[in-house]
């Protein structure tokens, strides 16, 4: 046990991180509160939805994905992994639904069999794989990730500026087209989630809805599963929007309060990491659970489920359903 | 390899595997441990000398090799073990909850390590079971107390213990001993490194789980399909949640060894979904569930000798999702392509039914003067064209059900195909008359109903319809409803056609 828990020394864990240690930390910073803050929107609607458990299922199936277009196209520039995974991630939930509807079997039965399948095939792919050649894949790293070994040199230079290393900047457009998509779409996906019986009654398609969500869902983690690894990317998804649910019944609530949980917890997270020399991903990870337990305290204590925000439930869906696309999101 | 070193050289390890090895002995799994071996093990299931493939074939049917009769007997064992927790799950919508907990015992698995400081089977057994109870209990808590619902839960469960995992093994990898810790392994499995500690363990919980399963079998079945009716009964359905849930957890910790922890809830639930395909009877599903998870365990560990550097766990699963896979199309009563077929050949009796039904309406409008039917006429009550009269009537003839005139200008009912004509009609009008008389429809909106109604209707129905409706000769809309005698030919309401 001796040496597992190094010694606190808060000039080491607090005060140099954001001092000599700087360029480094503020880049992992916002790498893990983009990753949180993108996964925890689309984890807002999974939630809603009860599907909170497809977000496991497409993270790991991401796997297979990456290696058929390995094996297709023989290069890991990251286009092609990413139309790779993406594909495999709405396959997953074609076969979801396809077991769901042709057969007797549940659907959490359905999301078992759906993601293992997939994974254990791409396991198996890159073990075959290796045998010919060498394959850049590696399953342990799809399943793990860690955002301190992603490469942040060298930065992208735009006009002379200094922008930021490329990593980071995807997730930040990822992030940027996440929150314009569910400003445009706001009462669509609301509707949808909330009440799909009265949504397709009013002529809305929830089957393109739902798949468009999923599609998000996929990007999301597609992005985010090299930083933080495809089990830890299902911590991001559900936790900052479970932590969001508990304190608030309100949506746009919600929606900043998860992107607060996702800030204090990877900030939190990196000065844990730097201290117990961990996984970043998984302390920020760690940080976000704490940060849950104590909300999950409040409510407990309190015995007031909505927190934070003054309208009741009932009140929130009807002001927000009623608002014109859009302008929901600052009520 | 420390593991392989340790278990040579230790004797505190020697004697404690003895002893279990006389618990499960106890355990009615005697008969496993022939194949059990004594000396030295490769770590890979196809380190091997053999290059073809028959020669390797040869020698995995022989079982030749001590580190096969190990990855062997500990498949055999994980597929028995895992198949009947994964029926329980699969019926009680938990499947999931495998995926939860199995991801929930990593950091149960590092203080298991951390505890004794090498990679002893029982100190991670230990470890790894009490964070799978904690978890499970957390599940319960968070639904519960709060108001996510179970997939929340669930992942909320699998993400936060697995974090606190993940940063105890990074943690583990910074000290001297940790590099050589093999929890790495944890996470995709080895069947080919299993050791005489894992198969026992392996062996003591497949035997425990049948022993709870042979004891407890009526409560665990009642309080999985019917909690309510459990509960009123006097049965602690929460204890044996709890003690399905300890019985999960030893069957996935003592799994992860063999196929890692992603793939563990694979082996649980897969085997027992594809049984849930097959079967309507809990007991035969636990039987094919446990069959299937030890031909998939035997098939992956083929697969894998056979194959150059191929690992064992994935193609274990990928084998049960085979099987999965035909039983999802070829299963006689739900596969797909059964429910298909029902579907196909029932929409088209329906068609032929429909076709007699215009026969009878040809014959009806001449006053049952003759007994050939033009086709053409025939033609034009259906709205068709001649052409595909004439080809479903072709269809009707290999049926047994119409028979052509000389020029085939014209058909005339076989006696089967009379009898099949007179229910058709006499079920038709039946139920207008059922739903004017009993039920008080207008006359004029009950013929679209009739018209679905017709051919479902079973003898018996037909005879209650008739006794409640006084054996009544005509329908709503004063058209006669033939009688049961008209069938043979002989009834009094039609001539005989």
């Amino acid at each position: 046990m001796n040496g597992l828990v190094p010694p606190f020394d808060f000039h080491r864990v607090v005060i140099e991180p954001w001092t000599t240690g700087f360029p480094l930390t503020i880049w992992i910073v916002l790498m893990g509160s983009l990753v949180g803050i993108a996964c925890g929107l689309v984890g807002n609607y999974l939630l809603l939805r009860r599907m909170a458990l497809v977000g496991d299922a497409i993270s790991h199936s991401i796997l297979p994905g990456l290696v058929v277009a390995f094996l297709i196209f023989r290069t890991v520039n990251t286009p092609v992994m990413f139309a790779g995974a993406l594909l495999a991630g709405l396959l997953t939930v074609a076969i979801i639904e396809f077991i769901q509807r042709q057969t007797r079997v549940k659907v959490d039965a359905a999301i078992c069999i759906a993601f293992t399948s997939l994974f254990a095939l791409g396991v198996t792919l890159v073990s075959a794989a290796e045998a010919a050649g060498p394959v850049h894949i590696d399953a342990e790293c799809v399943l793990f990730g860690e955002i301190a070994l992603i490469p942040f040199d060298p930065p992208v230079v735009l006009g002379g500026l200094e922008l930021g290393p490329p990593p980071v900047l995807r997730m930040a457009a990822v992030t940027l087209v996440l929150v314009l998509g569910i400003l445009l779409f706001y009462k669509e996906l609301l509707l949808t989630s909330f009440d799909p019986g009265l949504a397709r009654a009013m002529g809305m398609k929830t089957t393109v809805w739902h798949y468009g969500l999923m599609t998000a869902l996929s990007l999301v983690v597609v992005s985010a599963f090299e930083s933080v690894g495809a089990i830890l990317a299902v911590a991001m998804l559900i936790v900052p929007a479970m932590f969001a649910a508990q304190l608030s019944t309100h949506l746009p609530t919600r929606m900043v309060l998860t992107a607060l949980h996702a800030v204090a917890s990877a900030a939190t997270g990196y000065h844990l990491s730097v201290w117990l020399e961990c996984s970043a991903a998984a302390a920020m990870v760690v940080c976000g659970s704490v940060l849950f337990a104590l909300a999950w305290g409040i409510t407990a204590l309190t015995r007031k489920t909505g927190w934070i925000d003054a309208p009741t439930p009932e009140n929130s869906v009807r002001q927000s359903v009623a608002a014109p696309p859009g302008s929901g999101a600052d009520q | 390899m420390t593991a392989r070193r340790c278990r040579g050289s230790c004797p505190v390890r020697a004697a404690r595997a003895a002893s279990r090895s006389r618990i499960a002995g106890v355990l009615l799994v005697l008969g496993l441990f022939f194949l059990l071996p004594d000396g030295a093990w490769a770590a890979r299931i196809s380190e091997l000398t053999e290059t073809t493939f028959t020669g390797r074939a040869v020698r995995f049917f022989t079982l030749q090799d001590p580190s096969l009769r190990f990855a062997l007997t500990g498949s055999v064992l994980l597929g028995i073990c895992c198949g009947l927790m994964g029926s329980f799950l699969v019926v009680r919508k938990l499947a999931l909850m495998s995926d939860a907990l199995s991801h929930a015992v990593l950091p149960g698995v590092a203080l298991g390590f951390l505890w004794t400081m090498k990679k002893d089977p029982l100190a991670i057994f230990l470890g790894a079971t009490i964070a799978g109870l904690l978890g499970a209990g957390l599940v319960q808590a968070l639904r519960h107390t709060t108001k996510h619902k179970e997939d929340a839960a669930l992942g909320f469960v699998l993400a936060s213990f697995f974090a606190v995992g993940a940063c105890l093994v990074t943690m583990i990898q910074n000290l001297p001993e940790g590099n050589k810790s093999g929890l790495d392994k944890f996470m995709f499995g080895q069947a080919a490194a299993l050791g005489p500690g894992d198969v026992q363990l392996l062996a003591v919980v497949t035997g425990l789980t049948l022993l709870v399963l042979g004891l407890f079998y009526k409560e665990l079945l009642v309080t999985s399909f019917d909690a309510g009716f459990a509960r009123s009964a006097g049965i602690p359905t929460q204890v044996f949640h709890y003690l399905l849930m300890l019985l999960l957890a030893f069957a996935i910790v003592s799994s992860l060894q063999a196929v890692g922890v992603v793939l563990v809830a694979a082996m649980l639930v897969i085997p027992a979904a594809a049984a849930y395909l097959l079967t309507d009877r809990f007991g035969w599903m636990l039987i094919l569930s446990a069959v299937f998870g030890v031909t998939t365990g035997v098939v992956g560990s083929f697969l894998s000798f056979v194959g150059r550097n191929l690992p064992t766990g994935p193609l274990m699963v990928l084998s049960a999702t085979a099987v999965f896979l035909g039983a999802l199309f070829f299963g006689p009563r739900h596969g797909v392509l059964a429910k298909w077929w029902r579907r196909r050949s029932r929409s088209a009796r329906i068609g032929r039914e429909n076709l007699l039904k215009a026969m009878y309406h040809v014959l009806e409008q001449e006053g049952f003067r003759g007994e050939t039917i033009p086709i053409r006429h025939l033609a034009e009550v259906r709205r068709e064209s001649i052409e595909d009269v004439t080809r479903d009537l072709g269809r009707m003839q290999t049926h047994g059900l119409v028979s052509f005139t000389g020029d085939r200008r014209a058909v005339v009912f076989t006696p089967d195909g009379w009898k099949r004509a007179c229910e058709i009609v006499r079920n038709h009008r039946l139920w207008e008359l059922y739903l004017t008389h009993a039920a008080n429809f207008a006359v004029d909106h009950v013929h679209e109903d009739a018209e679905k109604i017709e051919h479902i209707l079973g003898e018996d129905t037909v005879r209650q319809l008739e006794k409640r409706l006084d054996y009544a000769h005509r329908d709503p809309h004063g058209r006669l409803i033939p009688g049961r005698a008209d069938d043979y030919g002989k009834g009094p309401n039609v001539p005989k056609p």
